[in-house]
């Protein structure tokens, strides 16, 4: 932020000192939507349109300069996988540029390098002193080679403080069976797959060509993860795990399509190294506050998970797809917010014949590095309306999540490719 | 090859119960234009009691991916309507619930979620449920029948 002022500065002195008045402004001033983009939100919160990227913006980030980096899934029309936003006046920003030639969801920068991951590698681009991509030809392969079977393909990435990226392999299958998602269907003893997913691997983010062989599987039995963050309060890392589908269709003698909508719970884990949250032996009844075994492995609905498994460190609604999380660490919004988490959840379809659900961001206060107390939900109305989220046809998805320099929260959506940004107005 | 294609499509029409039962139409490589089916068979207008079975079979095991309305599910579950494969080839249709699908890429878009197998359910079941997409979320083709799926199902190679 500081230097794109200075930037602008410096260009309207040379024009006209009357001019950089306004430019100051039109730079500082962000300015809600009179319908704050549609959004549902707590008093005092304010919402607009901040770009439309026409893309399916998956992951998002904020250089501290505020450059916004976006992840499509796929590139777009000119080939390009990732878009460059800066700000214009009024709170908007604006595509700028474009690189990368592949799709993907992971993004994320630090003041000195830009990560981005396709669905098999993760590259990283040195950014100058604008938060520009120096030389956007001259990427650099971190990681490769990483599984991509088509489901659960997201590598979804984040950093430490201390130099490592932890890379989310998600589990090419529902529930490790013999053949996947077929009724009846039994696991598979000791689920290979979790030799190479169903995990989060960690690998340095300053090596290059690094490969499975060079990097940790740092946490397994996670089905799939999309959203995760380092948590530097706690100093640990916290991922969002997609639960498992299909208990009715698959065990239907055990399950009611009623139960199947409200099970398993979207988990969130707070790990540390060598931890196993249990995929595919379990899943997590939240009415119970149980893990319970899961049918593929004899379980029956009733019967508790053995083993030593970690526990989740918060559960939300079945099948609403946690995307995206952040700690939000920003000055802009009250007290209660901080060191809080803000959760983008995708919305669900495996609930149906039940109404769908999600399409929101949820807030789940932290204390002491923990969660502490109930969530809630925070932005809401992604849909369009209620009945558009019942049907399970929502407008808008959100994905991903980033914090502004000033303390905004940015919100990307996947289906439209819009870009929000959610502002805290004291009136 | 299209006319080709309406002309096979015609003969089937002549000839299909018995074509139906001793071998499948022959497998089209490319997508088969849904009009040269449509226009070969002018699909009967089905009342909502003929479709009533295969509905039932939709919801208990279909639903779930392909939702309530047919649209499927962004990049995870492919439509069910006005696609080549719903509107095309009976055979490969029947395929479809067969053997299952997965990275097939469907009308230029990719899905991510896996099609599993059906071949548990019974050629009726499987006539019924194929018969009720064709002519739902907008669709409107030929009623697949039992003998149908038996035939594919004889010479079915996974
Ligand atoms: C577990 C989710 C799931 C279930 C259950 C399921 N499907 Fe599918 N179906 C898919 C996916 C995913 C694809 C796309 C596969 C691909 O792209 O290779 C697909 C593809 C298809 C296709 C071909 C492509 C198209 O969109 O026209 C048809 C036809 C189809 N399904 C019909 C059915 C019917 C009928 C049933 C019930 C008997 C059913 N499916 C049950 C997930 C599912």
């Amino acid at each position: 932020m500081k230097s794109t002022l200075s930037r602008y500065l410096l260009l309207s002195t040379a024009l006209a000192g009357s001019i950089t008045l306004l430019a100051l402004k039109a730079e500082d001033k962000v300015v809600a939507d009179a319908d704050n983009a549609g959004l549902k939100l707590p008093a005092g919160f304010g919402a607009l349109v901040a770009a439309e990227t026409g893309g399916r913006a998956r992951h998002i980030t904020v250089t501290p300069q505020g450059l916004i980096y976006v992840k499509l899934n796929r590139p777009n029309a000119a080939g390009k996988g990732i878009l460059m936003l800066r700000p214009t006046a009024n709170g908007k920003a604006e595509v700028a540029g474009a690189i990368g030639s592949y799709g993907g969801t992971g993004i994320y920068s630090t003041a000195d390098y830009l990560y981005a991951s396709s669905d098999e590698d993760v590259y990283r681009y040195k950014l100058n002193s604008k938060g520009e991509v120096a030389n956007p030809a001259q990427s650099e392969k971190i990681v490769s080679g990483l599984i991509n079977r088509r489901q659960h393909e997201s590598k979804s990435i984040t950093l430490d403080k201390e130099g490592n990226i932890y890379v989310n392999i998600g589990a090419y299958a529902n529930a490790c069976q013999v053949n996947d998602r077929q009724k009846g269907s039994k696991g598979r003893p000791d689920c290979p797959i979790l030799d190479s997913a169903g995990g989060i691997w960690q690998f340095r983010a300053d090596k290059l060509n690094q490969r499975y062989a060079n990097g940790t599987r740092y946490a397994t039995g996670l089905r799939n993860v999309v959203g995760l963050d380092w948590n530097a309060q706690a100093n640990q890392l916290f991922v969002m795990q997609h639960g498992r589908d299909q208990l009715s269709d698959n065990w239907p003698e055990l399950f009611t399509t009623k139960q199947s909508a409200e099970l398993p719970a979207e988990c969130m884990y707070a790990l540390k190294k060598g931890d196993n949250a249990g995929w595919p032996y379990l899943y997590y009844d939240p009415a119970q506050r149980k893990k319970m075994q899961n049918p593929e492995y004899g379980g029956d609905g009733k019967k508790e998970a053995t083993g030593n498994y970690l526990e989740p460190a918060a559960a939300y609604p079945a099948h609403t797809a946690p995307n995206a999380l952040l700690f939000y660490t920003g000055t802009m919004f009250p007290e209660k917010y901080r060191n809080g988490a803000f959760i983008a959840f995708h919305g669900s379809w495996n609930r149906a014949p039940e109404p769908q659900k999600g399409y929101y961001v949820v807030f789940q206060p932290f204390k002491d590095g923990k969660p502490f107390g109930d969530y809630e939900v925070f932005a809401d109305n992604f849909a369009g309306s209620p009945e558009k989220a019942a049907a399970g046809r929502p407008d808008h998805k959100p994905c991903g999540l980033a914090q502004g320099t000033d303390g905004s929260l940015y919100v990307s959506d996947d289906k439209k490719g819009t870009i929000y940004r959610i502002v805290y107005a004291k009136k | 090859m299209k006319q080709f294609l309406i002309l096979l499509g015609a003969l089937a029409w002549f000839i299909e119960p018995a074509a139906a039962q001793k071998k499948p139409a022959p497998k089209a490589k490319s997508t088969t234009p849904a009009k040269a089916s449509a226009a070969a068979k002018p699909a009967a207008a089905l009342s909502p009691a003929a479709l009533a079975p295969g509905k039932a079979v939709y919801s208990q095991y279909c639903l779930t991916c392909h939702q309530a309305d047919g649209g499927g599910v962004d990049r995870m579950n492919a439509p069910l309507n006005q696609t080549s494969w719903v509107l095309g080839e009976k055979p490969r249709l029947v395929k479809v619930l067969l053997n299952g699908m997965q990275g097939v890429e469907i009308d230029g878009e990719q899905y991510a979620n896996v099609m599993p197998a059906f071949d548990y359910l019974t050629d009726q079941q499987i006539a019924d449920v194929l018969t009720y997409v064709r002519n739902s979320f907008g669709n409107k083709a030929s009623a697949v029948s039992s003998a149908e799926v038996k035939a594919v199902r004889a010479t079915n190679k996974k």
